[in-house]
């Protein structure tokens, strides 16, 4: 029972970090697509539509990709999470089925229209297409963070005596308090990712020559919106969700903040430690007095439970995973303001396009963001342990009741080497894209 | 408000299998027909350019399932594990032929991905119609062995095979024969359709070709049929008491029959596309008329201890599918949408324009 829950989370985790590469690069730059293409409408400048097409072509690299590892998400809830599905169902089941029929649809016509339509349509129409593509990627992580929150804060349900939860108000599937913050967290935490990767691919034609013209706007742009994505992340969308946390779901919130110990007046910080889970104590850890109940409560003394006031069993069942994951996130997004704010300030003196170290770390820095957000989902997950639907339906009892241990191994072990063969394509794909830069020669 | 949900979902379903079929269809003609380079690659680009958006569709039909049915989602999903798990590797391995093989410009490489995608479009093909085969003869539900269920009722775990492959035991795995007939079946029907599909779409030098080798699958396709009709009553006892009952199901196995009868006319047909609507009727037919055969059962059962899944006993509340009436026709719009622009798109054969790619 217990490797099974283990194999059947496993695999869950392997294929929707794998997943979760692909659409926040898509959510992130169809924003940034239809900034550039405003922009040549208003301005006329060819190097603006250039640039919108050209990040719509590695939009629609990722969007395949998001199609293609998407489909086994789906499936998994039937397959490796019956029992879950079987009792949920009738409830997100609802923000599932939206995506899978608004979203996609939306997304994929629209994006085949923006590619393939431009002279057809004239240049407003063009715009209109691409600010679809945006709607449809953005609904699409709606729809998802509406099913999360869901799971993280159950609202608007009824439990039947067969254990079935069922759906009693719609509405209140949308006006979760939980989901507006993370969603629009999410939104901008996919911003930066986006904003990273347009800048540095900017910094790669600086630095190697080719397209500079090109590569000076990608790097301004990606820049600009990287400095106000990588603040937005932060607060206000940053801190409203770590105060639903420590409301929700208390417990999470301490095992992510590391306060294995309820104080008696206000809560520390921890910038660093190691959770030592034997001693139930932070290893070498350097902290930063009452900052936690100020940043939380806006009171330098009031009170924040640590872990030592709830019962094992309602603890996350990983403290170290989630402690990590937590602060590498925002270690991380720390340094993204920092990078993106120097990064403005040469802007500013026009020394960027220049300057080559600055170029370098913004070149080497993009698989971080990816690293962020990634971690951040953690965060979220491994913070509702032991729950599927938190406080209501255990982890345990989610599973599929007739799928094995062995059976889940065997499938995640085919799933770890197609995913290989993926990720080959992907990075020859864009690559190659890349190379070929914003203005391939016409033969 | 079942029967609503149940007719969205096996459209959605059924085109589903028109769409993806036909690209699944291409591959298998690609495996067999396909000599020269040009050919090659003008077929692999009629599948190419569309399975993506042709497998939005499934994205769709998987989501209502589990929406409107969840017991039968999560039943479902969880018995069929393995040959469900093998679905999605074929079709991600598929997806990787058809993207990889225009990668790297030398013939090992392409004859590479252009066998992962012929032989992974085969194999699809067998797999769902086995997938159709299963539903249609039924499940041990409940696990049962010797008087006890080993799970809940509605859950079950079917082995790839049982060592007798036989329909008609109690506790049937995912391949047996009659299994096997249905999964030849669905090769044959989805390499007339991706034939038609590539009449339609290219200028492939091996098209008048073809046209022969659809007369003689056809005439493989209605002796398979006749020969499926003659044993379908092992899975099912009363195979014609659903039409008996509701005399306009009848419409379906008629849908079917025209498709079949029309497609030995291919040589004659004026365009290219009425072939190509004469398979999706056949498939159309197909589908629908299983269905039709066991209406409102979802499952049935290979036990007398456990109930058939039917859509009454897995779906969810009244209230949840009721909710979802406004935003499904909203949806509905939007598909409708989506198909006249995929359809202004892609007019025309692929040879004969300049594509993005």
């Amino acid at each position: 029972m217990e490797d099974m829950i283990f194999y059947d989370r496993l695999q869950f985790a392997f294929t929707i970090t794998f997943h979760y590469i692909f659409p926040q690069l898509t959510m992130g730059l169809s924003l940034i697509i239809v900034f550039f293409k405003a922009y040549y409408l208003k301005s006329d400048k060819e190097i603006y539509n250039d640039a919108a097409k050209f990040f719509m072509k590695i939009f629609a690299i990722n969007f395949t990709m998001g199609v293609i590892t998407g489909i086994p998400m789906e499936f998994q809830f039937g397959t490796n999470w019956a029992k879950f599905s079987e009792l949920t169902g009738g409830i997100i089941g609802q923000t599932l089925a939206m995506e899978g029929t608004f979203s996609f649809f939306l997304e994929s016509s629209f994006l085949a229209l923006f590619i393939f339509g431009e002279k057809i349509m004239g240049q407003k129409l063009h715009l209109l297409t691409g600010f679809l593509v945006f709607l449809g990627s953005w609904a699409s992580g709606y729809f998802i963070l509406a099913t999360n929150a869901w799971m993280q804060h159950p609202v608007g349900y009824e439990v039947l005596e067969n254990g079935k939860f069922v759906l009693t108000h719609f509405s209140e599937l949308f006006t979760n308090p939980w989901l507006l913050p993370a969603f629009l967290h999410n939104q901008m935490a996919s911003l930066v990712t986006s904003a990273f990767v347009v800048a540095s691919i900017g910094a790669f034609y600086l630095l190697i020559k080719k397209h500079q013209e090109h590569g000076k706007l990608f790097v301004k742009t990606g820049v600009l919106f990287g400095v106000v994505a990588s603040l937005l992340v932060a607060v206000p969308t940053g801190d409203l969700n770590a105060k639903n946390v420590a409301k929700y779901q208390p417990a999470a919130f301490a095992a992510m903040e590391g306060i294995f110990e309820t104080e008696e007046a206000g809560a520390e910080i921890v910038l660093i430690g190691q959770p030592n889970m034997v001693e139930k104590k932070l290893d070498n850890k350097i902290a930063v007095p009452n900052i936690l109940s100020f940043l939380t409560y806006q009171d330098w003394n009031k009170q924040i439970v640590g872990m030592d006031h709830f019962d094992e069993s309602e603890l996350p069942d990983n403290i170290p995973a989630l402690y990590y994951s937590y602060h590498i996130m925002v270690g991380l997004g720390t340094i993204f303001i920092g990078i993106m704010f120097l990064a403005t300030l040469f802007l500013y003196l026009k020394k960027l396009y220049t300057f080559k170290p600055l170029l370098w770390t913004l070149l080497f820095l993009v698989p971080f963001p990816f690293i962020a957000n990634i971690t951040g989902w953690y965060v979220a997950e491994l913070g509702r342990q032991p729950y599927l639907v938190y406080g209501l339906l255990r982890t345990s009892e989610g599973i599929s009741p007739t799928v094995s241990s062995g059976n889940t191994l065997f499938t995640l072990l085919g799933f770890v080497a197609l995913y290989m063969l993926l990720g080959l394509l992907f990075l020859l794909l864009v690559g190659k894209t890349i190379y070929q830069g914003p203005k391939p020669q016409k033969h | 408000m079942e029967i609503f949900w149940y007719i969205i979902i096996a459209v959605i379903t059924t085109v589903f299998f028109i769409l993806d079929g036909y690209d699944f269809g291409t591959g298998i003609i690609h495996l067999f027909f396909a000599k020269k380079d040009k050919d090659k690659e003008v077929i692999s680009k009629a599948a190419g350019l569309f399975w993506d958006s042709n497998e939005v569709w499934l994205v769709a039909a998987g989501g209502l399932l589990f929406m409107a049915f969840p017991t039968f989602y999560a039943s479902v999903f969880s018995g069929f594990y393995l040959p469900l798990i093998i679905v999605l590797w074929l079709i991600i391995f598929r997806a990787l032929g058809l993207e990889l093989r225009s990668q790297i410009n030398h013939p090992i490489w392409k004859t590479i991905w252009d066998k992962a995608f012929g032989v992974s479009s085969l194999l699809l093909a067998l797999f769902f119609g086995i997938a159709l085969g299963n539903i249609a003869r039924g499940v041990n539900l409940g696990g049962v062995e010797n008087g006890v269920s080993a799970y809940e009722a509605h859950y079950f775990f079917l082995p790839l095979w049982d060592s007798s492959f036989s329909p008609s035991t109690t506790h049937p795995g995912v391949i047996d024969w009659f299994t096997i007939v249905i999964g030849i079946i669905a090769i044959v029907t989805l390499a007339i359709h991706g034939a038609n599909w590539i009449l339609v779409k290219t200028n492939a030098s091996i098209n008048e070709h073809l046209k022969t080798v659809i007369f003689r699958f056809n005439i493989a396709l209605a002796v398979l049929t006749v020969f499926s009709l003659s044993i379908w009553h092992l899975v099912e006892p009363h195979p014609l008491a659903n039409y008996l009952k509701y005399p306009v199901f009848l419409i379906f196995p008629m849908v079917y029959f025209v498709g079949l009868i029309g497609m030995f006319f291919i040589k004659k047909l004026k365009k290219e596309i009425y072939g190509f609507i004469l398979s999706s009727l056949i498939i159309t037919g197909g589908v629908t008329s299983t269905l039709a055969t066991m209406f409102p059962v979802l499952l049935p059962s290979t036990n007398d201890l456990n109930p058939p899944l039917t859509i009454y006993n897995t779906a969810t509340s009244e209230y949840g599918m009721s909710v979802a009436v406004p935003w499904m026709i909203l949806g509905i719009i939007l598909i409708i949408t989506y198909f006249i622009i995929q359809k202004k798109l892609n007019k025309g054969k692929i040879d004969d324009r300049e594509y993005g790619h």
